[in-house]
């Protein structure tokens, strides 16, 4: 019988992944640490045509695009004499599931149908859970979804909770486990115990499934605002959502709209911490997978991981927790729509960012959620105070993730924080290089790296040089 | 409702790994407890008590063995109580809309 061991399954993983996402990700390796993306993009994915066919089926995307008239007013007082972008939003949570991740879902599930599997599964404590869930349902395909969702104490999040809950109300079976990167053990392991597809959120058909949200918002804005967005705000996690939403901006011909990334700052709270899990007040959109993802996309559950975000962000930023559960509240009382907050991580960063715009210019931000018990300011606020955290009023500079949330006294204060950008590409450097023999760069090797970072090879071989330097 | 019959909706409990078999890279305090897991199902055990090792059938059509922790489980989030952090945001907000920006 085959070892069901932790190391045993570990070691298979490389054949039961394969055998679960159908893809050889061997034909797209080149030189050394180089592979060549976008031919598996294009060999392993779908075309924009194509994936808006997959999605028209099960009644994905084409969501609204609203201007929000107040918000944007409100930013308008805010701001120096002739500023203030018009701020719109692309209402995701319209999807079938209630989020941007059934673009995802759409295309993964029904590659898993085309290709006979009897079932998908996706390790998620997100929004993508009930969008597989709910695709699988229209499909006639069983799922299971794997959930991190409680401590050691059996104390679970409510975010993740009710997320588990809206899986179940599609039909799906839900796994829950408690604090642990080993998640992905017990993912391979059923995996191999029930032949599923691994509707990875990672795979080139998944994001290529979001590419279609870059290119309906820049048609909707041509159409509505009559030009182009100038900037897209978009909330990052894993780096799906900014490298498919940038990749159909591109198709769409936006080559002058900034792509700007925008997370819920954790900072100070470690992911794999049993003691620290119920101190986040996000669960998502947050720089806990913002900045690893970035900075090492190749973490995921596939051996290439397509979302590569440091190819595509122009502009990274971070809000804080309370800002973003404030303006959640804003979004409901002034422009009459009640979403998630972490979907609303991107419009606190753009009531910040518009102000920095010409009126007019056009921001879109490019997603929200649906709402409910557990994910919601209240319910996440609630639990909060529960586990000892101080929720109150204040200048959000003061927020302390895990252990302050300070609700802005005023819209004034909200104020997006810039990452810089150079540091993550010398981040995402640093660990591709470890795995090379720096003295030895291919040009092959020089050219994928400065895709990766969205640099040149003269960049790459200037940090080549530094780091020689430095450990000299 | 501490006992369960063939049928009933339940959930239950396993370690998935002892803390001695746990990932080397992570936290010494996710390190030093087991990773464990929660699956609801249909018992297929004729009958038991919480804290036995029973058999469901889950959704998925798969048989799985665990100790019984609840029977019908249920879903326990909730909104909560108003906050008064978030109480005044909406009127605040149209204030300074009303009041050119001088909030």
């Amino acid at each position: 019988m085959t070892s069901l061991s932790y190391n045993a399954v570990m070691e298979r993983k490389g054949e039961i992944v394969k055998r679960a996402v159908g893809i050889d990700y061997q034909q797209f390796e080149r030189d050394g640490i180089a592979f060549d993306y976008e031919l598996m993009m294009k060999e392993a994915g779908y075309s924009l045509e194509e994936i808006q066919a997959i999605q028209s089926e099960t009644g994905v995307g084409n969501t609204p695009l609203y201007e929000l008239k107040n918000l944007t007013e409100l930013v308008r007082r805010m701001s120096p004499s002739g500023k203030g972008g018009r701020i719109f939003v692309k209402d995701e949570a319209a999807n079938p599931g209630g989020s941007f991740k059934a673009r995802r879902a759409a295309v993964s599930v029904y590659q898993a149908s085309k290709l006979g599997y009897k079932g998908v599964m996706a390790a998620t404590s997100g929004n993508y859970g009930a969008a597989v869930a709910s695709q699988a349902a229209m499909r006639n395909l069983k799922c299971i979804i794997v959930q991190e969702v409680f401590d050691s104490s059996g104390l679970g999040q409510p975010e993740i909770l009710e997320k588990g809950r809206a899986c179940e109300a599609y039909g799906a079976e839900v796994v829950q486990l408690s604090v642990g990167p080993e998640l992905f053990y017990q993912f391979l392991a059923l995996l191999e115990e029930t032949g599923y597809f691994n509707a990875s959120l990672y795979t080139p058909f998944g994001i290529a499934g979001v590419e279609t949200l870059g290119y309906e918002l820049a048609e909707q804005a041509q159409s509505q605002a009559g030009k182009k967005p100038d900037a897209v705000v978009v909330t990052h996690a894993g780096g799906g959502n900014v490298t498919g939403t940038a990749r159909g901006l591109i198709k769409a011909g936006c080559k002058d709209t900034q792509v700007i990334g925008a997370s819920v700052d954790l900072a100070g709270l470690h992911m794999a911490s049993d003691t620290d899990f119920n101190k986040k007040s996000f669960t998502t959109g947050h720089t806990g997978f913002g900045v690893p993802f970035a900075t090492w996309p190749d973490r995921a559950d596939v051996p290439r991981n397509a979302a590569r975000p440091l190819r595509y962000l122009d502009r990274y930023v971070t809000v804080t927790q309370g800002e973003a559960f404030y303006v959640t509240e804003l979004l409901a009382q002034l422009e009459g729509l009640e979403r998630g907050p972490a979907g609303n991580t991107s419009l606190a960063a753009a009531l910040s960012i518009a102000k920095e715009l010409d009126r007019e210019q056009v921001l879109v931000v490019q997603e929200t959620e649906y709402t409910g018990a557990g994910k919601h300011p209240l319910s996440q606020l609630n639990f909060a105070k529960s586990q000892g955290i101080v929720v109150r009023k204040g200048d959000p500079r003061e927020n302390i993730p895990g252990r302050e949330i300070v609700i802005p006294t005023s819209p004034n204060q909200i104020g997006a924080v810039e990452v810089e950008l150079d540091k993550l590409r010398r981040s995402y450097l640093r660990k591709a290089l470890a795995e090379a023999d720096s003295t030895k760069l291919t040009e092959g090797e020089l050219k994928f790296l400065a895709e990766e970072v969205n640099s040149s090879p003269k960049y790459v071989k200037n940090f080549v040089r530094g780091e020689v330097d430095n450990e000299a | 409702m501490n006992q369960a019959t063939a049928g009933d909706w339940v959930q239950i409990f396993n370690v998935v790994l002892n803390p001695e078999e746990r990932a080397t890279i992570i936290p010494d305090e996710t390190k030093k407890v087991p990773l464990t897991m929660m699956v609801k199902g249909f018992m297929v055990t004729e009958r038991a008590s919480l804290g036995d090792v029973v058999k469901i059938r889950t959704v998925t059509d798969r048989v799985v063995k665990g100790e019984l922790v609840s029977i019908n489980p249920g879903y326990d989030i909730s909104y909560g109580r108003p906050l008064k952090e978030l109480l005044t945001i909406g009127s605040e907000a149209r204030r300074f809309l009303a009041g050119g920006g001088k909030g």
